[in-house]
């Protein structure tokens, strides 16, 4: 037992490295009052969120880092520095996007509870990038999911929308159902909810193989669940094709990155040895060979992306199939379990942040015009709106993966640490599978400037500071694939997670 | 002979079958929802059983309280969502919701 002074002391060292989670309860409570008092001005939680998020930022930068604290429970390291950073860049782009999207307009609703759930969310994932402990990583998981149940579904008369709330809620409670279950395995295996005593007890004690090998199992389904592999991905296209577009995006970067966070921490800080030296493989405790069942894991979720996408034709539904099979692409990062697979995962999620919420803005600058998101419906765009199809084919080339884009840079990274831990299989499945992604990216670019020239339907004008945000997002993406080593360095250096010896 | 670890480990097990199988089989977005309901408490029946008879901690009734109050939000929410599911499509029946697929 812990004697009550010494829990106390614990718990004010903690809030040392606890504050910009706290800004963002702060910021959560006054978006509540200024909700219910300010409903006149528009967008005034827009622009607190907003604030609330640069705050949040800034003190990230300055508060000690390297600590574990609320009783080893929670940890402030690199590697959940990067992941935070990801994911506040991404609540600003999405909080922009939001200023202009008509769906969410419509009906004069207002929007004061979006941003309040937005921010309830970021809550969520940044405890879920930093946990340590079984049951803090179900709590945080569940506060990001049980708000981005609700915003998927903000859009409540769209019949579309209602249905992918329904989908998400009743597939996430299922699978936080199994990890939970899980959790309770494992904690009756080695007597201990704490990732590191969990190691330390798998480590010196011999276990049955079979038990630990299904509770973790049932644990890695919640993370799979976060990240849409296969056999978890059921709700991806559904949800993504009926949530508002601002939402879509936000599920496909943000909370797929707290959710390759914490399965990372998972398997290095709870999994795998102390004693190893720095970038070698990490040597797992118990006998089970992760290795192979992630690149079995990334293998399925890649190709299913892939081909199941050649025939979509709705882009949002489109997109979806293709972030599954970019959660496939990061996932051989993480199968190769070492420091490097751990660095090209935070490349690829940098890189794939600008541009797929890139993509998402120019899907939804068009559709907001010609009330569609139907692949045919963009046949002439390259002539309507020169300016939005030139940025998107620029941000495709990315997806796809030709150089001189970003996108160029992180698939490198990933494939050459694939192939340095000797897994050639691996690296030979994924590059036809992106071959095989440059057909349905490129059909969308041939829908765009070669299809539809002589229906003559006049420009679509489109305005506004979403507009700049592609094309500064357009820029950074070839920027980056130019001049990429400050990204490089500082996922090196972000890529040791933490571990307590 | 007493009652032991073992019987409660069989219980739960039970119980997670069972609700697996409602989850699985029900139509109604109500009694997927009892399912999930079990399987969460087949969970706390886990937490609680192993921290009475194999290690004496207190981090098994911890998790089962929070288990208890995540599952209170999560149906709240739930039930809202089905709720906003009765109002658009006048059923709740979850095979026939499906106006969004390939």
């Amino acid at each position: 037992m812990i004697e009550f002074g010494n829990l106390v002391a614990n718990l004010q060292n903690s809030l040392s490295f606890f504050l910009p989670e706290l800004v963002l309860v702060f910021t959560l409570l006054l978006l509540i009052v200024t909700d219910l008092i300010f409903r006149k001005i528009r967008f005034i939680n827009g622009y607190i969120s907003l604030l609330g998020f640069v705050l949040a930022g800034i003190v990230l930068f300055i508060q000690p880092k390297n600590l574990f604290g609320f009783l080893n429970s929670f940890v402030y390291d690199d590697f959940s520095f990067f992941f935070k950073i990801i994911i506040l860049l991404t609540n600003v782009l999405i909080v922009l996007m939001s200023f202009e999207s008509k769906e969410l307009m419509e009906k004069g609703r207002n929007l004061g509870e979006f941003y309040t759930f937005l921010v309830g969310m970021t809550f969520g994932m940044f405890l879920v990038s930093g946990a340590t402990n079984l049951i803090l990583i179900y709590l945080a998981i569940e506060t990001m999911s049980i708000s981005s149940y609700i915003l998927a579904g903000y859009t409540k008369e769209i019949r579309r929308a209602s249905e992918a709330s329904l989908k998400y809620v009743i597939f996430g409670a299922v699978s936080s159902g199994l990890m939970i279950y899980g959790i309770s395995l494992l904690y009756g295996l080695t007597g201990s909810l704490n990732l590191v005593e969990i190691r330390d007890f798998l480590a010196t004690n011999k276990i049955d193989t079979l038990p630990f090998f299904i509770s973790s199992l049932l644990i890695l389904a919640g993370f799979a669940y976060k990240i849409s592999a296969v056999p978890f991905h059921f709700w991806t296209p559904d949800v993504y094709e009926g949530a508002p577009i601002t939402i879509t995006a936000y599920l496909s970067v943000a909370s797929k990155a707290a959710g390759f966070a914490v399965l990372l921490r998972f398997l290095k800080l709870g999994l795998s040895s102390p004693t190893e030296a720095l970038g070698s493989l990490w040597t797992m405790v118990g006998n089970i060979d992760w290795s192979f069942i992630l690149a079995i894991l990334a293998t399925l979720t890649m190709t299913l992306g892939n081909i199941v996408a050649l025939w979509q034709n709705n882009l949002k539904r489109l997109l979806a199939y293709s972030s599954i099979a970019h959660a496939g692409y990061i996932l051989m990062g993480v199968a190769v379990l070492n420091d490097n697979g751990t660095a090209s995962v935070l490349v690829y999620f940098f890189m794939y942040l600008l541009m797929n919420i890139g993509a998402f803005i120019c899907v939804m600058l068009v559709a907001d015009k010609i009330n569609s998101e139907d692949i045919k419906d963009f046949e002439g765009l390259g002539y309507r709106s020169p300016l939005i199809a030139a940025v998107f084919s620029i941000l495709l080339f990315s997806l796809i993966g030709l150089p001189p884009t970003a996108g160029f840079i992180a698939k490198f990274y990933v494939f050459a640490a694939v192939i340095e831990a000797d897994l050639i299989w691996l690296a030979v499945v994924g590059v036809i599978n992106s071959v095989i992604s440059l057909y349905y990216y490129v059909k969308i670019m041939r829908n765009m400037f070669i299809r539809g020239l002589d229906e003559n339907k006049g420009s679509i004008p489109i305005s506004g500071l979403n507009q700049v945000i592609v094309i500064i997002l357009a820029f950074l993406t070839i920027l980056f694939g130019v001049y990429f080593s400050p990204i490089i360095n500082w996922a090196n250096a972000s890529a040791n997670i933490l571990i307590w010896k | 002979m007493g009652i032991g670890l073992t019987h409660y480990i069989v219980l739960s097990a039970i119980l997670f079958g069972l609700g697996i199988f409602a989850i699985i089989t029900r139509k109604n977005a109500v009694l997927v929802l009892m399912g999930v309901e079990l399987v969460l408490n087949s969970a706390n029946i886990n937490f609680i059983a192993f921290a009475k008879f194999n290690k004496m901690n207190i981090d098994g009734h911890i998790a089962a309280i929070f288990v208890i109050m995540l599952a209170a939000i999560e149906v709240a929410v739930a039930l809202a969502i089905v709720l906003n599911i009765y109002q658009n499509y006048k059923h709740i029946n979850v095979d026939e919701i499906d106006s969004l697929k390939d």
